[in-house]
């Protein structure tokens, strides 16, 4: 929209003309310069002005749609009113039917936590027919580090839907849709990028997956066409200065004291607090005292809910549907359990 | 008044300053013709410049020799019609009181936090809000939504919506008995169907859409707020001119005040938080830098405190600087539950 030519726009020809002559092409380049600035580059008076900025944002202006007419497409248009669900029971609950088409889910945690597993699951939910929940479709999975392994894909496929992937050749299939790209670099990706936009309205494409997005750091992901997409993210430990606050909050210097011994190592999402705004929903998946728990830590639609969950041969599990809620900004914080109990050879832990 | 100052074009004014005119009353009491002449312009632009010409001099006011300032409005009349139009409340009696009843109508409101506090669900709020109807004590009017990071969700609006009305009918039970009639007739789907929903993609789509605000208000008159989440989006990423990035935040800032001023409408910006050196330290701040934080009216900046989400008003010219207590929950924003609790025990 910002990239239209001004030639196109029927703008009366005098004016138009005026705006090539001057190498005004663009609505991007018109409407980046205020109004005075265009009447000096184009030696024109104001009023001409006005109105051909007038008429050039009516035509680059984002269509208008009532929130009614919003939620009657997703209704009748939409597989399953705009969700993915994911088969976890309680999370799909608080996230009103799985994962949103249409914006960007982020899940965020210390590495082993399980996050390559929940991509794995999702892309093959994605593939999977109509009738067992899924949505049919292409998946396109980026995978930066290297860590998508097709036959904990099909493993994961034979122990959560056997009657499916028993079936001969249905496993064929299924993984046959799931498209992995390796790219090595931020540039290589930006510029298959546009491909992928291509081949989403190609080829039923009706799952994006980035693993992951901190390995890129990528500037901004425009609005894809209503599909899920799904990105990972990494953490970082997080050092005694950037606990920040605002000037008018008064610091306990006692609190901060406190805090540096506190045994849990203190970890923060990479890619900073610029990238935390950009996503639509959060999901932290953390351990703590034994336990692994994946956390709704953003959403717009969902409270503040953690759930238990444990990893098995059909990928991720609930312990339990309903989550416990959380209270406060500790539903941001990322736990992660050292290897202590590996490492010190109490004899006791590793037997088993 | 100078030449200069005319909104006229570059080589128009250049042909007026050579043919010697350098003020406005030096050509003001010719005839159109004789300034073609003189210019060696058609009669037409000779015209039109006069016609600019003699638009200016009446704005200007100095000359004209009467008492009042043309175009201004004394502060008795501004307190009148600031009476005439109720608050946009908050729905959390706390948030409303240190606002002083809520989002004016008129001003540009800014609201700040980190991810997760809350900031789109008080703009959800804010557009459920703005349609509740005048004799419920609201404005009764439609919102405009500017979606830039693509965080509205209709199921949340929804779920808003619906938590809405029936606070609204248990409010109407309890206060009049005869109320049948003004019966509350509203179903979500009406309060969904007046929020009207724009979903921006670059900075460019921005700044058209508030130029096209003009046009599509004066098309749809009760349109009461309008609410940008967030404006500062697309401003963040791939700018490599700062100085043009603040010369168009600040050209938007002000159609937006110009718009709640002729329009007599609330608008709300949603910002988001950067992280800046000052005195030795990392602090947090609202983003877009210090010329951007002039452009508000008010400024509230919505902060964790312990386990309670907090509201502080940061900025404002006409009320105080307080903190005040809310709470999300599942039908919106509400007064936060510590506060009921010691309620209850009294």
């Amino acid at each position: 929209m910002a990239n239209k030519q001004i030639s196109q726009m029927g703008l009366p020809k005098s004016i138009a003309n005026v705006f090539a002559a001057r190498n005004v092409f663009t609505a991007k380049d018109a409407l980046s310069l205020t109004e005075f600035e265009l009447m000096e580059l184009l030696d024109v008076g104001l009023a001409q002005v006005t109105s051909a900025v007038a008429h050039i944002s009516e035509i680059v202006c984002p269509p208008c749609q009532t929130a009614l007419s919003l939620m009657e497409l997703r209704v009748q248009n939409e597989h399953l009113a705009g969700h993915l669900p994911t088969h976890m029971k309680g999370l799909d609950e608080a996230l009103c039917g799985g994962i949103p088409f249409g914006v960007l889910t982020e899940l965020v945690g210390p590495a082993g936590i399980g996050k390559t597993q929940f991509c794995l699951k999702l892309s093959l939910l994605a593939s999977l027919p109509a009738s067992y929940g899924g949505l049919d479709g292409h998946v396109i999975y980026i995978d930066v580090e290297s860590k998508f392994s097709s036959r904990r894909l099909i493993e994961i496929g034979v122990k959560s839907f056997p009657e499916i992937f028993h079936r001969k050749g249905m496993a064929q299939e299924m993984a046959g849709r799931i498209h992995v790209l390796r790219p090595a670099s931020l540039s290589e990706f930006t510029e298959s990028l546009q491909q992928i936009k291509i081949s989403l309205l190609q080829n039923q494409v009706k799952l994006l997956v980035i693993d992951s997005m901190a390995a890129l750091v990528t500037g901004s992901l425009a609005e894809f066409s209503r599909i899920p997409v799904v990105v990972t993210n990494q953490v970082r430990s997080q050092s005694r200065d950037e606990i920040c606050h605002y000037y008018f909050q008064v610091q306990s210097w006692n609190e901060t004291i406190e805090d540096r011994t506190r045994h849990d190592s203190h970890l923060v999402a990479a890619l900073g607090i610029n990238w935390a705004h950009a996503v639509t929903i959060r999901l932290v998946l953390e351990a703590k005292s034994d336990q692994r728990f994946i956390k709704v830590a953003k959403s717009p639609i969902s409270p503040p809910l953690a759930f238990p969950f444990n990893i098995t041969s059909s990928g991720i599990l609930l312990l339990s549907d309903d989550g416990i809620e959380l209270t406060g900004p500790d539903i941001n914080a990322i736990h992660c359990q050292g290897h202590n109990d590996i490492i010190n050879f109490g004899g006791e832990s590793l037997q088993c | 008044m100078e030449v200069g100052r005319l909104p006229i074009s570059a080589s128009q004014r250049g042909k007026l300053i050579a043919a010697g005119y350098t003020t406005l009353s030096s050509f003001s009491s010719l005839s159109p013709s004789h300034l073609a002449r003189d210019l060696k312009i058609s009669d037409n632009e000779a015209a039109e410049i006069m016609r600019v010409a003699s638009h200016s001099h009446r704005l200007d006011g100095s000359a004209a020799g009467c008492g009042t300032v043309n175009g201004a409005q004394t502060a008795w009349d501004m307190l009148h019609e600031e009476e005439m139009f109720p608050r946009i409340t908050t729905s959390c009696m706390d948030l409303d009181n240190i606002l002083g009843g809520g989002i004016n109508c008129k001003e540009v409101t800014e609201i700040g936090g980190v991810p997760g506090i809350g900031k789109t669900q008080l703009g959800i709020q804010l557009a459920i809000n703005v349609q509740i109807p005048v004799d419920y004590g609201g404005l009764g009017g439609k919102a405009i939504y500017i979606d830039t990071e693509g965080s509205f969700m209709v199921e949340r609006a929804l779920q808003i919506a619906e938590a809405c009305i029936e606070d609204m009918s248990e409010c109407g039970g309890l206060l009049r008995k005869d109320f049948q009639a003004c019966q509350l007739k509203m179903h979500p789907n009406n309060i969904l169907e007046n929020i009207f929903y724009f979903r921006v993609c670059s900075y460019t789509e921005q700044i058209a859409l508030i130029n096209y605000l003009d046009k599509f208000i004066s098309e749809h008159k009760d349109v009461k707020i309008v609410i940008v989440d967030s404006v500062t989006f697309h401003f963040r990423q791939d700018f490599d001119d700062m100085a043009l990035r603040t010369r168009l935040l600040s050209g938007m800032a002000l159609k937006l005040m110009k718009l709640a001023k002729d329009f007599s409408l609330a608008v709300v910006l949603l910002n988001q938080v950067t992280n800046k050196y000052i005195d030795g330290s990392f602090q947090l701040t609202l983003a877009l830098g210090d010329s951007w934080s002039h452009s508000c009216t008010n400024r509230v900046i919505l902060y964790w405190n312990g386990n309670e989400r907090y509201a502080y008003i940061d900025k404002s010219p006409s009320l105080r600087s307080a903190s005040a207590p809310y709470s999300v929950t599942s039908k919106g924003i509400r007064n936060s539950a510590s506060n009921c609790k010691r309620i209850k025990m009294m």
